[in-house]
């Protein structure tokens, strides 16, 4: 798995390529970390190339959702694949997750 | 038809056993959808048997055989790890885990919405974990 971050004016944009199983969740825990640890408070997940998710990368995501509701941080996925979002919809994760179509959307869900 | 793969407890071979289980799947004419969620069964159970019942022991060994039977298709997850027994297992709410932080407790819960069977049994020295998924295959 490969992860890259970068600034998009206000955004913090963290994008996946590859897989995020128990091996590489590690990786963007540490990401997303590193994103409040630096102030970030909108933050997307480009998901373009995210081929594949277990429950460990799932785990990661749900892991902050109470922090960020505390401290009105906002993370957004966007562009998933079909079966990546299928994974998201199995436990109904997508309706605790903001997961839209598109970059445009998701900095639009934001402001 | 039988499809075996014998590799290390190690995580960083999760992505070999996923790519036998979605190669072997795809022979089968499954629809993409439903291999995504077939793989992520089996790699969730893998990845609780290298990761808690194996430490990551890379001496230690896990063998993944696939079976496509008349009513679907049937996995077999072996190590010699200790068992964990899927019955006592109480799922946790989404709100907790939420509560929580707790990044862990997903994974079983996939498994027990992906697939149809969950058996675990320990045979002589052996730790076998039984999944089956009813589905049509060609």
């Amino acid at each position: 798995m490969k992860l890259t971050s970068d600034k998009d004016s206000n955004y913090y944009v963290i994008s996946i390529e590859g897989d995020v199983d128990a091996s590489s969740c590690i990786m963007l825990d540490k990401a997303i970390a590193e994103a409040v640890s630096k102030g970030e408070n909108k933050i997307l997940i480009d998901c373009t190339h995210l081929n594949y998710i277990s429950s460990a990368g799932l785990g990661v995501f749900m892991s902050y959702i109470q922090d960020f509701e505390s401290n009105n941080i906002s993370l957004v996925l966007f562009n998933l694949s079909a079966k990546v979002k299928n994974v998201f919809q199995i436990l109904g994760l997508d309706e605790l997750i903001k997961i839209v179509s598109s970059k445009e959307e998701a900095k639009a869900l934001i402001g | 038809m039988s499809h075996n793969l014998k590799i290390a407890c190690t995580k960083n071979n999760l992505k070999d056993i996923r790519d036998f289980v979605n190669s072997t799947l795809r022979k089968l004419c499954i629809p993409e959808l439903e291999i995504n969620m077939i793989v992520l069964a089996v790699d969730e159970i893998c990845a609780n048997r290298i990761i808690h019942s194996n430490n990551c022991d890379k001496e230690q060994h896990l063998e993944v055989k696939i079976r496509d039977e008349n009513q679907g298709v049937s996995f077999e997850i072996v190590d010699e790890g200790e068992i964990f027994d899927h019955s006592d297992y109480v799922e946790p709410s989404l709100d907790q885990l939420v509560r929580e932080k707790r990044k862990g407790g997903l994974g079983l819960m996939l498994v027990k919405r992906i697939m149809d069977s969950i058996e675990v049994k320990k045979e002589n020295d052996y730790t076998v974990c039984r999944l089956f998924k009813k589905i049509n295959v060609c």
